[in-house]
Protein backbone atom coordinates (compact mmCIF):
# COMPACT_ATOMS: atom_id res chain seq x y z
CA UNK A 1 0.00 0.00 0.00
CA UNK A 2 1.14 3.59 -0.52
CA UNK A 3 1.99 6.14 2.35
CA UNK A 4 -0.70 6.33 4.63
CA UNK A 5 -0.08 10.02 4.64
CA UNK A 6 -0.47 10.38 0.57
CA UNK A 7 -4.15 9.05 0.97
CA UNK A 8 -7.00 11.97 0.54
CA UNK A 9 -9.64 12.26 3.14
CA UNK A 10 -12.47 10.63 1.79
CA UNK A 11 -10.13 7.23 1.12
CA UNK A 12 -8.77 7.69 4.65
CA UNK A 13 -12.31 7.44 6.89
CA UNK A 14 -12.93 4.49 3.88
CA UNK A 15 -10.10 2.38 4.76
CA UNK A 16 -10.55 2.98 9.12
CA UNK A 17 -14.46 1.99 8.08
CA UNK A 18 -13.33 -1.19 6.51
CA UNK A 19 -10.81 -1.79 9.32
CA UNK A 20 -8.05 -1.55 7.02
CA UNK A 21 -6.12 1.00 8.97
CA UNK A 22 -6.74 1.68 12.75
CA UNK A 23 -6.81 5.57 13.90
CA UNK A 24 -3.81 5.35 15.72
CA UNK A 25 -2.07 4.18 12.84
CA UNK A 26 -3.30 6.77 10.63
CA UNK A 27 -3.18 9.55 13.43
CA UNK A 28 0.80 8.18 14.06
CA UNK A 29 1.19 8.40 10.24
CA UNK A 30 0.64 11.97 10.10
CA UNK A 31 2.52 13.09 13.61
CA UNK A 32 5.39 11.32 12.55
CA UNK A 33 5.35 13.22 9.13
CA UNK A 34 4.69 16.68 10.79
CA UNK A 35 7.73 16.05 13.41
CA UNK A 36 10.00 15.41 10.75
CA UNK A 37 8.68 18.84 8.97
CA UNK A 38 9.50 21.22 11.98
CA UNK A 39 11.29 23.21 8.84
CA UNK A 40 8.13 24.50 7.54
CA UNK A 41 6.68 26.16 10.88
CA UNK A 42 3.11 25.35 10.35
CA UNK A 43 2.47 24.30 13.73
CA UNK A 44 1.92 26.75 16.71
CA UNK A 45 0.62 24.24 19.14
CA UNK A 46 2.15 20.45 18.75
CA UNK A 47 -0.85 18.19 20.39
CA UNK A 48 0.64 15.14 19.67
CA UNK A 49 0.52 12.60 22.60
CA UNK A 50 -2.87 13.78 23.76
CA UNK A 51 -4.06 12.87 20.09
CA UNK A 52 -2.28 9.74 20.14
CA UNK A 53 -4.29 8.52 23.37
CA UNK A 54 -7.27 10.11 21.83
CA UNK A 55 -6.62 7.78 18.79
CA UNK A 56 -6.21 4.47 20.91
CA UNK A 57 -9.43 5.11 22.61
CA UNK A 58 -11.30 5.55 19.17
CA UNK A 59 -9.85 2.18 18.31
CA UNK A 60 -10.87 0.18 21.31
CA UNK A 61 -14.50 0.89 20.78
CA UNK A 62 -14.68 2.79 17.33
CA UNK A 63 -17.44 3.96 16.36
CA UNK A 64 -17.69 3.96 11.78
CA UNK A 65 -21.05 5.75 11.70
CA UNK A 66 -18.91 8.19 12.63
CA UNK A 67 -17.49 10.77 9.06
CA UNK A 68 -14.67 11.37 10.60
CA UNK A 69 -13.87 8.10 12.57
CA UNK A 70 -10.80 8.51 14.10
CA UNK A 71 -8.96 10.86 12.07
CA UNK A 72 -6.78 13.49 12.58
CA UNK A 73 -6.59 16.67 12.25
CA UNK A 74 -4.99 19.72 12.35
CA UNK A 75 -6.65 23.21 12.74
CA UNK A 76 -5.72 27.02 12.57
CA UNK A 77 -4.77 28.45 15.28
CA UNK A 78 -7.88 30.93 15.17
CA UNK A 79 -10.20 28.25 16.65
CA UNK A 80 -10.81 27.90 20.05
CA UNK A 81 -10.32 24.65 21.06
CA UNK A 82 -10.93 23.69 24.94
CA UNK A 83 -7.89 23.18 27.04
CA UNK A 84 -5.50 23.18 24.23
CA UNK A 85 -3.87 26.62 23.50
CA UNK A 86 -5.13 29.46 21.14
CA UNK A 87 -2.80 32.19 20.29
CA UNK A 88 -4.48 33.60 17.10
CA UNK A 89 -0.61 34.38 15.97
CA UNK A 90 -0.68 37.19 18.59
CA UNK A 91 1.74 37.59 21.27
CA UNK A 92 -1.02 38.99 23.26
CA UNK A 93 -2.93 35.51 23.07
CA UNK A 94 0.55 33.37 23.49
CA UNK A 95 -0.82 31.77 26.86
CA UNK A 96 -4.12 31.71 26.49
CA UNK A 97 -5.97 28.48 27.02
CA UNK A 98 -9.49 28.57 26.17
CA UNK A 99 -12.24 27.50 28.64
CA UNK A 100 -14.75 26.29 25.68
CA UNK A 101 -14.86 24.61 22.16
CA UNK A 102 -15.77 26.72 18.96
CA UNK A 103 -18.59 25.22 16.82
CA UNK A 104 -17.11 24.71 13.71
CA UNK A 105 -14.30 22.32 16.12
CA UNK A 106 -16.98 21.10 18.15
CA UNK A 107 -18.54 19.57 15.13
CA UNK A 108 -15.46 17.96 13.97
CA UNK A 109 -15.00 16.39 17.25
CA UNK A 110 -18.66 14.55 17.24
CA UNK A 111 -18.13 13.72 14.11
CA UNK A 112 -14.71 11.50 15.44
CA UNK A 113 -12.44 13.71 14.37
CA UNK A 114 -9.12 14.07 16.26
CA UNK A 115 -7.22 17.93 17.12
CA UNK A 116 -3.67 16.88 16.54
CA UNK A 117 -2.38 20.80 16.61
CA UNK A 118 -2.75 24.14 16.06
CA UNK A 119 -1.61 25.80 12.79
CA UNK A 120 0.13 29.10 12.08
CA UNK A 121 -1.42 31.80 11.06
CA UNK A 122 -1.47 35.88 10.30
CA UNK A 123 -1.86 37.75 13.66
CA UNK A 124 -5.60 37.61 13.58
CA UNK A 125 -5.80 36.88 10.62
CA UNK A 126 -4.91 40.06 9.33
CA UNK A 127 -2.38 39.01 6.35
CA UNK A 128 -1.85 37.64 3.05
CA UNK A 129 1.35 35.70 3.72
CA UNK A 130 1.70 34.81 6.87
CA UNK A 131 4.24 37.31 7.66
CA UNK A 132 2.90 38.99 10.43
CA UNK A 133 2.31 36.28 12.46
CA UNK A 134 4.64 36.56 16.27
CA UNK A 135 5.43 32.83 16.12
CA UNK A 136 7.32 33.30 12.66
CA UNK A 137 6.94 32.85 8.88
CA UNK A 138 6.03 29.62 6.99
CA UNK A 139 7.60 27.77 3.95
CA UNK A 140 5.51 26.97 1.05
CA UNK A 141 6.36 23.40 0.61
CA UNK A 142 6.10 24.14 -3.20
CA UNK A 143 9.35 25.64 -2.65
CA UNK A 144 12.25 26.85 -0.28
CA UNK A 145 11.27 30.64 1.13
CA UNK A 146 8.26 30.93 -0.66
CA UNK A 147 5.12 32.18 1.02
CA UNK A 148 2.16 29.84 1.60
CA UNK A 149 0.17 32.72 1.50
CA UNK A 150 -2.53 33.94 4.02
CA UNK A 151 -3.66 34.59 6.18
CA UNK A 152 -4.60 30.26 7.00
CA UNK A 153 -0.52 30.06 5.77
CA UNK A 154 0.25 27.24 8.39
CA UNK A 155 -3.12 25.45 7.51
CA UNK A 156 -2.43 25.38 3.38
CA UNK A 157 1.28 24.40 3.93
CA UNK A 158 0.54 21.84 6.73
CA UNK A 159 -2.24 20.62 4.42
CA UNK A 160 0.32 20.36 1.08
CA UNK A 161 3.23 18.94 3.08
CA UNK A 162 0.50 16.28 3.78
CA UNK A 163 1.08 17.51 7.61
CA UNK A 164 -2.90 16.47 8.36
CA UNK A 165 -5.08 14.93 5.54
CA UNK A 166 -7.46 18.01 5.91
CA UNK A 167 -7.92 21.19 7.51
CA UNK A 168 -9.58 24.32 8.11
CA UNK A 169 -9.09 28.03 7.81
CA UNK A 170 -10.69 31.20 8.08
CA UNK A 171 -11.64 33.71 5.14
CA UNK A 172 -11.99 37.81 6.02
CA UNK A 173 -11.02 38.80 2.98
CA UNK A 174 -9.55 35.75 0.74
CA UNK A 175 -7.57 34.06 4.05
CA UNK A 176 -8.50 30.34 2.88
CA UNK A 177 -8.98 30.92 -0.96
CA UNK A 178 -5.68 32.75 -1.93
CA UNK A 179 -3.55 30.22 0.41
CA UNK A 180 -5.10 27.17 -1.13
CA UNK A 181 -4.40 28.81 -4.49
CA UNK A 182 -0.71 29.48 -3.56
CA UNK A 183 0.04 26.01 -2.46
CA UNK A 184 -1.92 23.99 -5.15
CA UNK A 185 -4.52 22.91 -2.71
CA UNK A 186 -8.57 23.41 -2.73
CA UNK A 187 -10.07 26.05 -0.40
CA UNK A 188 -14.27 27.10 0.46
CA UNK A 189 -15.03 29.80 1.78
CA UNK A 190 -19.00 29.07 2.61
CA UNK A 191 -22.04 31.78 2.24
CA UNK A 192 -21.94 33.87 5.33
CA UNK A 193 -24.10 32.13 7.85
CA UNK A 194 -22.97 28.91 7.26
CA UNK A 195 -20.91 28.02 9.57
CA UNK A 196 -20.90 28.85 13.24
CA UNK A 197 -18.48 31.87 14.03
CA UNK A 198 -18.47 30.79 17.38
CA UNK A 199 -15.31 30.48 19.33
CA UNK A 200 -13.29 32.10 16.33
CA UNK A 201 -11.31 34.65 17.38
CA UNK A 202 -13.41 37.48 15.61
CA UNK A 203 -11.48 39.95 12.90
CA UNK A 204 -13.90 41.36 11.17
CA UNK A 205 -17.49 40.22 12.37
CA UNK A 206 -19.49 40.82 9.29
CA UNK A 207 -17.10 39.39 6.76
CA UNK A 208 -15.38 36.33 8.77
CA UNK A 209 -16.32 32.71 8.00
CA UNK A 210 -14.43 29.52 8.56
CA UNK A 211 -14.52 27.01 6.11
CA UNK A 212 -12.56 23.75 4.67
CA UNK A 213 -9.27 23.67 3.13
CA UNK A 214 -8.28 19.93 0.97
CA UNK A 215 -6.61 17.71 -1.12
CA UNK A 216 -9.94 17.85 -3.61
CA UNK A 217 -13.13 18.80 -3.94
CA UNK A 218 -14.66 15.38 -2.78
CA UNK A 219 -12.80 15.67 0.60
CA UNK A 220 -14.15 19.37 0.22
CA UNK A 221 -17.72 18.51 0.13
CA UNK A 222 -17.47 16.17 3.09
CA UNK A 223 -15.39 18.52 5.33
CA UNK A 224 -17.88 21.68 4.42
CA UNK A 225 -20.73 19.25 5.53
CA UNK A 226 -19.45 18.60 8.67
CA UNK A 227 -18.49 22.31 9.14
CA UNK A 228 -21.62 23.98 8.53
CA UNK A 229 -24.37 24.26 10.90
CA UNK A 230 -27.51 26.25 12.54
CA UNK A 231 -26.12 27.56 15.75
CA UNK A 232 -28.07 29.99 18.11
CA UNK A 233 -24.32 30.67 19.81
CA UNK A 234 -23.56 32.75 16.54
CA UNK A 235 -26.47 35.74 16.04
CA UNK A 236 -26.03 35.69 12.01
CA UNK A 237 -25.81 31.74 12.09
CA UNK A 238 -28.89 30.93 9.21
CA UNK A 239 -31.24 28.36 10.09
CA UNK A 240 -31.65 26.33 6.61
CA UNK A 241 -31.37 22.59 5.49
CA UNK A 242 -28.04 21.41 5.14
CA UNK A 243 -27.54 18.85 1.85
CA UNK A 244 -25.17 15.67 2.13
CA UNK A 245 -22.79 17.74 0.01
CA UNK A 246 -20.82 14.41 -0.74
CA UNK A 247 -23.21 12.41 -1.53
CA UNK A 248 -24.74 14.96 -3.72
CA UNK A 249 -21.46 15.87 -5.68
CA UNK A 250 -21.53 15.17 -9.60
CA UNK A 251 -20.00 16.93 -12.02
CA UNK A 252 -22.76 17.13 -14.67
CA UNK A 253 -22.97 20.83 -15.54
CA UNK A 254 -25.16 20.61 -18.70
CA UNK A 255 -26.54 23.54 -18.79
CA UNK A 256 -25.51 25.41 -16.27
CA UNK A 257 -25.08 29.41 -17.30
CA UNK A 258 -21.27 30.40 -16.12
CA UNK A 259 -20.91 34.59 -15.80
CA UNK A 260 -17.46 35.55 -17.22
CA UNK A 261 -16.77 39.30 -15.63
CA UNK A 262 -14.97 41.73 -17.32
CA UNK A 263 -13.56 43.65 -14.75
CA UNK A 264 -11.78 40.72 -13.54
CA UNK A 265 -8.67 41.11 -15.93
CA UNK A 266 -6.60 43.77 -14.79
CA UNK A 267 -3.82 45.01 -15.96
CA UNK A 268 -0.87 43.88 -15.51
CA UNK A 269 -2.29 40.23 -14.87
CA UNK A 270 0.75 37.45 -15.97
CA UNK A 271 -0.21 35.64 -18.87
CA UNK A 272 -0.32 32.50 -17.44
CA UNK A 273 -3.40 33.47 -15.26
CA UNK A 274 -5.51 34.74 -18.60
CA UNK A 275 -4.64 31.27 -20.12
CA UNK A 276 -5.46 29.07 -17.53
CA UNK A 277 -9.07 31.33 -17.02
CA UNK A 278 -9.51 30.10 -20.94
CA UNK A 279 -8.76 27.08 -20.03
CA UNK A 280 -11.32 26.94 -17.35
CA UNK A 281 -13.75 28.40 -19.95
CA UNK A 282 -13.26 26.23 -22.69
CA UNK A 283 -13.72 22.94 -19.97
CA UNK A 284 -17.05 24.52 -18.88
CA UNK A 285 -17.99 24.57 -22.86
CA UNK A 286 -16.77 21.14 -23.74
CA UNK A 287 -19.32 19.52 -21.03
CA UNK A 288 -22.32 21.30 -21.50
CA UNK A 289 -21.72 24.42 -19.66
CA UNK A 290 -22.65 27.72 -21.25
CA UNK A 291 -20.50 30.86 -20.73
CA UNK A 292 -22.23 33.95 -20.23
CA UNK A 293 -20.29 37.70 -20.75
CA UNK A 294 -21.34 40.03 -17.42
CA UNK A 295 -20.05 42.79 -15.96
CA UNK A 296 -19.80 44.14 -12.38
CA UNK A 297 -19.36 47.25 -12.66
CA UNK A 298 -18.06 48.34 -9.07
CA UNK A 299 -15.32 45.86 -8.69
CA UNK A 300 -12.43 47.95 -8.78
CA UNK A 301 -14.19 49.57 -5.28
CA UNK A 302 -14.22 46.31 -3.56
CA UNK A 303 -10.66 46.57 -1.69
CA UNK A 304 -10.84 50.18 -0.86
CA UNK A 305 -14.17 49.20 0.69
CA UNK A 306 -12.68 46.26 2.16
CA UNK A 307 -9.59 48.56 3.86
CA UNK A 308 -12.26 50.68 5.80
CA UNK A 309 -14.86 48.04 6.87
CA UNK A 310 -12.71 45.13 8.17
CA UNK A 311 -10.20 47.98 10.20
CA UNK A 312 -13.13 49.49 11.72
CA UNK A 313 -14.83 46.01 13.20
CA UNK A 314 -11.45 44.52 13.77
CA UNK A 315 -10.48 47.94 15.80
CA UNK A 316 -13.72 47.66 17.98
CA UNK A 317 -13.50 43.83 18.04
CA UNK A 318 -10.05 43.93 19.23
CA UNK A 319 -10.35 46.27 22.01
CA UNK A 320 -11.34 43.65 24.49
CA UNK A 321 -7.38 42.90 24.49
CA UNK A 322 -6.52 45.21 27.42
CA UNK A 323 -4.42 43.11 29.79
CA UNK A 324 -6.71 43.00 32.21
CA UNK A 325 -9.03 39.54 32.03
CA UNK A 326 -6.87 37.41 29.71
CA UNK A 327 -3.66 37.31 27.39
CA UNK A 328 -0.60 39.45 28.16
CA UNK A 329 0.00 42.18 30.21
CA UNK A 330 2.31 44.84 30.56
CA UNK A 331 3.63 46.69 33.39
CA UNK A 332 1.99 50.67 33.31
CA UNK A 333 2.15 53.29 35.97
CA UNK A 334 -1.57 53.48 36.10
CA UNK A 335 -4.77 51.77 34.41
CA UNK A 336 -4.42 53.84 30.98
CA UNK A 337 -1.08 53.80 30.84
CA UNK A 338 -0.96 49.97 31.57
CA UNK A 339 -3.68 49.55 28.59
CA UNK A 340 -1.73 51.29 25.98
CA UNK A 341 1.62 49.36 26.95
CA UNK A 342 -0.02 46.44 26.74
CA UNK A 343 -1.58 47.18 23.12
CA UNK A 344 1.72 48.46 22.26
CA UNK A 345 3.86 45.63 22.81
CA UNK A 346 1.47 42.60 22.69
CA UNK A 347 0.09 43.64 19.11
CA UNK A 348 2.55 43.23 15.70
CA UNK A 349 3.25 45.86 13.22
CA UNK A 350 0.09 45.12 10.75
CA UNK A 351 -2.63 44.89 13.61
CA UNK A 352 -1.90 48.14 15.29
CA UNK A 353 -1.59 49.54 11.59
CA UNK A 354 -5.16 48.38 10.99
CA UNK A 355 -6.66 49.40 14.71
CA UNK A 356 -5.48 52.94 13.65
CA UNK A 357 -7.30 52.80 10.64
CA UNK A 358 -10.34 51.51 12.11
CA UNK A 359 -10.34 54.09 14.67
CA UNK A 360 -9.58 56.92 12.47
CA UNK A 361 -12.71 55.64 10.16
CA UNK A 362 -14.85 55.34 12.90
CA UNK A 363 -14.07 59.09 15.03
CA UNK A 364 -15.48 61.49 14.97
CA UNK A 365 -15.56 64.14 12.01
CA UNK A 366 -14.77 61.44 9.51
CA UNK A 367 -17.70 58.54 10.26
CA UNK A 368 -19.89 59.81 7.22
CA UNK A 369 -16.78 60.31 4.75
CA UNK A 370 -15.37 56.69 5.22
CA UNK A 371 -17.28 54.30 7.28
CA UNK A 372 -20.77 55.31 5.79
CA UNK A 373 -19.08 55.66 2.32
CA UNK A 374 -17.97 52.32 2.47
CA UNK A 375 -21.16 50.79 3.65
CA UNK A 376 -23.21 52.23 0.87
CA UNK A 377 -20.25 51.44 -1.70
CA UNK A 378 -20.75 47.66 -0.05
CA UNK A 379 -24.17 47.89 -1.10
CA UNK A 380 -23.53 48.64 -4.73
CA UNK A 381 -20.70 45.75 -4.96
CA UNK A 382 -23.85 43.88 -3.56
CA UNK A 383 -26.46 45.10 -6.11
CA UNK A 384 -23.59 44.07 -8.85
CA UNK A 385 -23.60 40.40 -7.81
CA UNK A 386 -27.58 40.09 -7.46
CA UNK A 387 -27.90 41.67 -11.09
CA UNK A 388 -25.45 38.99 -12.37
CA UNK A 389 -27.39 35.86 -11.07
CA UNK A 390 -30.48 36.85 -12.66
CA UNK A 391 -28.42 35.91 -15.78
CA UNK A 392 -25.80 32.66 -14.31
CA UNK A 393 -25.97 30.25 -11.68
CA UNK A 394 -22.11 30.87 -10.99
CA UNK A 395 -19.19 32.73 -12.07
CA UNK A 396 -15.46 32.24 -12.76
CA UNK A 397 -12.67 33.91 -12.35
CA UNK A 398 -8.72 33.49 -11.36
CA UNK A 399 -8.16 33.31 -7.52
CA UNK A 400 -5.55 35.48 -7.40
CA UNK A 401 -3.87 38.46 -9.55
CA UNK A 402 -0.41 36.53 -9.10
CA UNK A 403 1.30 33.35 -8.02
CA UNK A 404 3.44 32.60 -4.51
CA UNK A 405 5.82 35.54 -3.92
CA UNK A 406 8.88 35.19 -2.00
CA UNK A 407 9.35 35.71 1.98
CA UNK A 408 9.98 39.27 1.97
CA UNK A 409 9.08 40.49 -1.39
CA UNK A 410 5.74 42.61 0.02
CA UNK A 411 6.55 43.16 3.38
CA UNK A 412 7.30 47.17 3.55
CA UNK A 413 4.56 47.81 0.55
CA UNK A 414 0.83 47.53 2.70
CA UNK A 415 -1.02 48.31 -0.75
CA UNK A 416 0.76 46.12 -2.71
CA UNK A 417 0.53 43.43 -0.50
CA UNK A 418 -3.73 44.29 -0.11
CA UNK A 419 -4.11 43.90 -4.01
CA UNK A 420 -3.33 40.30 -3.71
CA UNK A 421 -6.89 40.05 -2.68
CA UNK A 422 -8.59 41.62 -5.39
CA UNK A 423 -10.57 38.58 -6.95
CA UNK A 424 -11.46 37.41 -3.22
CA UNK A 425 -12.71 40.51 -1.29
CA UNK A 426 -15.67 41.16 -3.27
CA UNK A 427 -17.25 37.63 -2.37
CA UNK A 428 -16.62 38.62 1.05
CA UNK A 429 -18.31 41.99 1.50
CA UNK A 430 -21.20 40.63 -1.03
CA UNK A 431 -21.35 37.22 1.76
CA UNK A 432 -21.13 34.88 -1.23
CA UNK A 433 -19.60 30.88 -1.03
CA UNK A 434 -16.41 31.13 -3.56
CA UNK A 435 -14.35 28.06 -4.13
CA UNK A 436 -10.69 27.91 -5.28
CA UNK A 437 -8.98 24.81 -7.05
CA UNK A 438 -5.82 24.43 -8.32
CA UNK A 439 -5.56 24.61 -12.20
CA UNK A 440 -1.96 25.14 -13.06
CA UNK A 441 1.22 25.82 -12.88
CA UNK A 442 3.25 29.37 -13.81
CA UNK A 443 6.72 29.32 -15.90
CA UNK A 444 8.24 29.11 -12.42
CA UNK A 445 6.22 25.68 -11.13
CA UNK A 446 4.07 27.59 -8.68
CA UNK A 447 0.65 26.44 -8.77
CA UNK A 448 -2.21 28.99 -9.43
CA UNK A 449 -5.96 28.96 -8.81
CA UNK A 450 -9.24 29.33 -10.42
CA UNK A 451 -12.34 30.74 -8.19
CA UNK A 452 -15.83 29.39 -8.98
CA UNK A 453 -18.31 32.16 -6.73
CA UNK A 454 -21.88 31.03 -6.23
CA UNK A 455 -25.58 31.99 -4.91
CA UNK A 456 -25.79 32.48 -1.33
CA UNK A 457 -26.20 29.23 0.00
CA UNK A 458 -26.03 27.11 -3.17
CA UNK A 459 -22.32 25.72 -2.31
CA UNK A 460 -23.44 22.58 -4.27
CA UNK A 461 -23.45 24.10 -8.03
CA UNK A 462 -19.89 25.27 -7.00
CA UNK A 463 -18.84 22.09 -5.61
CA UNK A 464 -20.13 20.39 -8.54
CA UNK A 465 -18.70 22.50 -11.51
CA UNK A 466 -15.45 22.40 -9.30
CA UNK A 467 -15.98 18.88 -9.35
CA UNK A 468 -15.89 19.21 -13.28
CA UNK A 469 -13.40 21.23 -13.34
CA UNK A 470 -10.60 19.04 -11.40
CA UNK A 471 -11.54 16.15 -13.42
CA UNK A 472 -10.86 17.77 -16.57
CA UNK A 473 -7.64 19.61 -15.16
CA UNK A 474 -5.97 16.68 -13.69
CA UNK A 475 -3.76 19.02 -11.52
CA UNK A 476 -0.38 17.69 -9.91
CA UNK A 477 0.88 19.37 -7.45
CA UNK A 478 4.66 18.41 -7.90
CA UNK A 479 5.93 18.69 -4.19
CA UNK A 480 9.47 16.85 -3.67
CA UNK A 481 9.58 17.06 0.30
CA UNK A 482 12.32 19.40 0.22
CA UNK A 483 12.12 19.97 3.83
CA UNK A 484 12.55 16.52 4.91
CA UNK A 485 16.66 16.05 5.39
CA UNK B 1 -5.83 64.78 2.23
CA UNK B 2 -2.13 63.80 4.53
CA UNK B 3 -2.39 62.58 7.67
CA UNK B 4 -0.19 64.66 9.97
CA UNK B 5 2.14 62.96 12.98
CA UNK B 6 -0.33 64.86 15.38
CA UNK B 7 -3.06 63.24 13.97
CA UNK B 8 -0.96 60.11 14.17
CA UNK B 9 -0.49 60.86 17.78
CA UNK B 10 -4.32 61.36 18.48
CA UNK B 11 -5.69 57.90 16.72
CA UNK B 12 -2.88 56.11 18.81
CA UNK B 13 -4.65 57.61 22.03
CA UNK B 14 -7.68 56.90 20.93
CA UNK B 15 -6.52 53.29 19.92
CA UNK B 16 -4.90 52.84 23.23
CA UNK B 17 -1.69 51.93 21.66
CA UNK B 18 1.12 54.08 22.63
CA UNK B 19 4.58 54.82 20.15
CA UNK B 20 7.24 56.84 19.83
CA UNK B 21 7.71 59.67 17.48
CA UNK B 22 9.78 56.95 15.33
CA UNK B 23 7.22 54.32 14.99
CA UNK B 24 4.44 57.60 14.77
CA UNK B 25 6.44 58.64 11.22
CA UNK B 26 6.51 55.71 9.74
CA UNK B 27 2.89 54.90 10.83
CA UNK B 28 2.09 57.83 9.48
CA UNK B 29 3.95 57.32 5.81
CA UNK B 30 1.72 53.84 5.60
CA UNK B 31 -1.84 55.67 6.46
CA UNK B 32 -1.61 58.10 3.51
CA UNK B 33 -0.51 55.55 1.66
CA UNK B 34 -3.58 53.31 2.11
CA UNK B 35 -5.64 56.66 2.59
CA UNK B 36 -4.76 57.75 -1.09
CA UNK B 37 -6.12 54.24 -1.96
CA UNK B 38 -9.16 54.28 0.00
CA UNK B 39 -9.75 58.16 -1.71
CA UNK B 40 -10.72 55.90 -4.82
CA UNK B 41 -14.65 55.60 -2.92
CA UNK B 42 -15.01 59.50 -3.72
CA UNK B 43 -15.45 59.01 -7.20
CA UNK B 44 -18.80 57.21 -6.79
CA UNK B 45 -22.22 59.06 -6.30
CA UNK B 46 -23.90 57.66 -3.35
CA UNK B 47 -26.52 59.91 -2.44
CA UNK B 48 -29.27 57.45 -2.98
CA UNK B 49 -27.84 54.66 -1.82
CA UNK B 50 -28.76 53.17 1.42
CA UNK B 51 -25.56 51.44 3.67
CA UNK B 52 -25.32 47.72 3.84
CA UNK B 53 -23.92 46.79 7.31
CA UNK B 54 -24.83 43.38 7.38
CA UNK B 55 -25.29 41.06 4.72
CA UNK B 56 -27.71 38.77 7.33
CA UNK B 57 -30.02 40.98 7.01
CA UNK B 58 -32.74 38.90 9.03
CA UNK B 59 -34.13 40.71 12.67
CA UNK B 60 -32.66 38.95 15.42
CA UNK B 61 -34.76 36.01 16.77
CA UNK B 62 -35.75 36.11 20.53
CA UNK B 63 -34.70 33.96 23.02
CA UNK B 64 -35.65 32.66 26.65
CA UNK B 65 -33.55 34.65 29.22
CA UNK B 66 -32.32 31.43 30.65
CA UNK B 67 -29.18 30.65 32.68
CA UNK B 68 -27.54 28.09 30.41
CA UNK B 69 -23.81 28.38 32.30
CA UNK B 70 -22.76 28.28 35.88
CA UNK B 71 -20.01 27.99 38.18
CA UNK B 72 -17.84 28.94 35.80
CA UNK B 73 -15.98 31.97 38.01
CA UNK B 74 -12.76 29.48 38.09
CA UNK B 75 -12.86 29.43 34.69
CA UNK B 76 -13.40 32.68 34.04
CA UNK B 77 -10.50 33.64 36.16
CA UNK B 78 -8.33 31.09 34.95
CA UNK B 79 -6.52 33.02 32.22
CA UNK B 80 -5.86 36.36 34.38
CA UNK B 81 -2.24 37.79 33.97
CA UNK B 82 -3.10 38.65 37.91
CA UNK B 83 -6.08 38.25 40.12
CA UNK B 84 -6.88 37.99 43.42
CA UNK B 85 -9.12 35.35 44.97
CA UNK B 86 -12.32 36.30 42.90
CA UNK B 87 -11.50 39.43 41.18
CA UNK B 88 -9.31 40.55 38.71
CA UNK B 89 -6.81 43.08 39.54
CA UNK B 90 -5.55 46.36 37.81
CA UNK B 91 -3.26 49.44 38.81
CA UNK B 92 -5.25 51.57 41.22
CA UNK B 93 -7.61 53.60 39.94
CA UNK B 94 -8.53 55.74 43.05
CA UNK B 95 -6.49 57.40 45.82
Amino acid sequence: MSNITDLKLVELVDKIKKKELSSAEVTIAFINRSQKSKKLNAYIYENYENAIKKAKIFDQKPDFKKKLPGIPIAVKDLFCTKNIKTTAGSKILENFIPTYESTVTQNILDEGGIIIGKLNCDEFAMGSSNETSYFGNVQNPVSENLVPGGSSGGSSSALAAKLTPATIGTDTGGSIRQPASFTGTVGLKPTYGSCSRYGIVAFASSLDQAGPMTHDVKDCSLMFQIMSSYDTKDSTSVEFKRENYLNNLNENIKGKKIGIPKEYRVDGMPKEIDELWEKGIKIIKENGGQIVEISLPNTNYALPTYYIVAPAEASSNLARYDGVKYGFRSKGENLIDMYEKTRSEGFGDEVKRRIMIGTYVLSSGYYDAYYLKAQKVRRLIKNDFDEAYKKVDAILTPSTPSSAFKIGEKLNDPVSMYLNDIFTVPINLAGLPAISIPAGHDKKGYPLGLQVIGKAFDEQSILNIAFALEKNISFKNNITDWWIK
Amino acid sequence: MTIDLKTVKHISKLSRISIDDNKAKKLGKDLNSIFSFIEKLNELDTKNTEPLSSIAETTLKLRKDEIKSENIREDILKNSPDKNKDFFVVPKVVE
